[in-house]
């Protein structure tokens, strides 16, 4: 534990979180999952605990639990370990990263309270109220000076890639954090409760300024940071093109920041914003593209890696689903496009697609490398369950993002459909019957995601069960 | 200047300054370094391995 030595301490506490999250988050998931299957569900527990566990109060807590816990924990593990290794020096401030680590997992533990008790600020994944938004800003600006401070102490010359998307993705996630929680707290009752410093229309926009930039800088900034550490890493080759990435990354931040009015087609928004919103969705395509072939052809000429190397597996189709879910993004927000796929379940599939099959994908592939590093270990206990939790995970994404397709386009068409008289043909409730099967299926999908979470938990146990911490030494400085 | 002058002459500065990054990355200049950077992930590979020798050891 001195300076000798790599800070592995709260990689590790934050890897196994990870997994613990992840099993809470999806399970949270599953359970909705079931009750938009079975409506009356909730109806067999006593009346008492009802309302704690209706879909509307743990939704938010499933979309918290999944980004910010379990999401969260792989990018503070990733992060402190990457940029740990490719600068070459001990994480900075070890105190105040235990700190980022504690504070975190207290602030998730609020959440799960909270939450249930009804306690929400009404906005998409900002629902946290504001004492806790107050906690996450300080366990956010802490993270950032462990993370800049060890950049500014390393001992090679360079920044690695990885570090600059991890860089942005946390000096940017700061900066949406902040603005968008603005709120005046009205202390009434017992409880808390606030509401938003912006008004109507400027509020909405604020609101999807943040929460497109939480998907562009959460999910994925910081997911591309660990796609540029262990793609290479574990296909044992550098990344395809450095100069490409390098374009990928001023390209990808620059254009995100104006995709956010592609959620507010056709409300109060301004026309115009709402155009600029979708012109430059479109142009997103390039940048996610540019840096998903970059990752895929770091494989080239080691494409046989891909057949015995179920990490690589996990990797490889990761960056697969996630150009297939950057291709349908901007698809969406085409405004007629979006006139049709929008409030129905296409927007679910496609959120789906983009968190399971690109950011945990990423992350458990992420994981399956690391932990073994960071207990001393060879590999896992098992390659044939990480090889089993591959192909069960990949098909239960695919069952559920197809019935969530199918779902959607379904309810656009019966919504919008209209009789010669100009009344419409179906009423609600009947696109919500015809919805059923393939509630089912999608249910079916996020059982079996989640049982490969549990598989990796198995794994992960044994793996570490009985293992020394491990204790690498830094290099000595050759540049 | 009317505030659209000023939004023409954003997205013209704009553009420049990311074809001056796709010349910048891409100019013979920045081969060494963007190479040394690129090996980055593999410079300290021993550790890993040192680490599990030792323990081998015990």
């Amino acid at each position: 534990m001195t300076e000798t030595t790599y800070n592995y301490k709260v990689v590790r506490q934050f890897a196994i979180m990870t997994v613990v999250w992840g099993i809470v988050g999806m399970l949270v998931g599953v359970i909705i999952a079931a009750q938009l299957a079975f409506p009356t569900l909730t109806e067999v527990l006593p009346e008492v605990l009802q309302p704690y566990l209706q879909y509307g109060r743990l939704r938010p807590l499933h979309t918290n639990a999944v980004i910010f816990a379990f999401g969260g924990s792989a990018l503070f593990a990733t992060s402190y370990y990457v940029v740990q290794r490719t600068c070459q020096t001990r994480l900075f401030a070890s105190g105040l990263a235990g700190f980022t680590f504690w504070g975190w997992n207290l602030i998730i533990v609020l959440a799960a309270v909270s939450l249930p008790l009804g306690l929400t600020s009404g906005k998409e994944y900002a629902e946290l109220e504001w004492p806790i938004d107050l906690m996450i800003a300080v366990v956010w600006v802490s993270y950032a000076l462990v993370f800049f401070g060890t950049i500014l102490k390393r001992k090679v010359k360079h920044i690695y890639v990885a570090n600059w998307f991890f860089g942005a993705f946390i000096l940017t996630v700061a900066v949406l954090h902040i603005v968008n929680s603005a709120a005046i707290p009205v202390i009434s009752g017992p409880l808390v409760k606030s509401y938003s410093f912006y008004p109507g229309a400027i509020d909405a926009m604020v609101q999807w300024w943040y929460g497109h930039n939480a998907v562009g800088f959460f999910l994925t900034a910081g997911f591309l940071g660990i796609m540029y550490y262990f793609v290479p890493k574990q296909a044992g080759r550098p990344v395809f093109s450095y100069r490409l990435s390098v374009v990928h990354f001023w390209a990808l931040v620059s254009t995100y920041m104006w995709a956010g009015p592609h959620h507010l087609h056709y409300t109060a928004l301004p026309d115009w914003t709402q155009s600029v919103g979708m012109v430059f969705s479109l142009i997103l395509l390039a940048p996610s593209w540019g840096g998903m072939i970059n990752g895929i052809m770091t494989l080239s000429g080691a494409w046989h890696k891909l057949r015995t190397d179920p990490v690589l597996k996990f990797l490889i189709v990761s960056l697969s689903f996630y150009g297939m879910s950057t291709f349908e993004g901007p698809m969406m927000s085409i405004k007629t496009v979006n006139a049709l796929s929008h409030y129905t379940d296409w927007t679910v599939g496609h959120v789906h697609s983009g968190a399971l099959g690109w950011v945990a994908m990423v992350s458990i592939g992420a994981l399956y490398g690391l932990i073994p590093k960071l207990f001393g270990r060879e590999g896992m206990f098992s390659q044939a369950l990480v090889e089993l939790h591959f192909w069960i995970a990949t098909i239960g994404v695919v069952l559920y993002i197809a019935a969530m397709w199918i779902a959607g386009v379904m309810q656009g068409l019966m919504w919008r459909a209209v009789n010669s008289d100009g009344t419409l043909t179906y009423s609600f409730i009947e696109s919500v019957e015809r919805t059923y099967p393939f509630y089912n299926v999608r249910l079916l999908g996020g059982v079996m995601f989640l049982f490969g979470m549990l598989l990796m938990a198995y794994n992960v146990w044994r793996t570490v069960s009985n293992a020394q911490p491990a204790q690498d030494v830094i290099p000595e400085a050759a540049h | 200047m009317d505030i659209n002058d000023f939004r023409s002459w954003h997205t013209v500065v704009m553009l420049a300054i990311f074809i001056g990054i796709i010349v910048w990355a891409y100019s013979k200049k920045r081969t060494h370094a963007f190479d040394e950077a690129a090996h980055l992930p593999f410079e300290d590979d021993a550790t890993h391995s040192a680490t599990l020798k030792k323990e081998d050891i015990q």
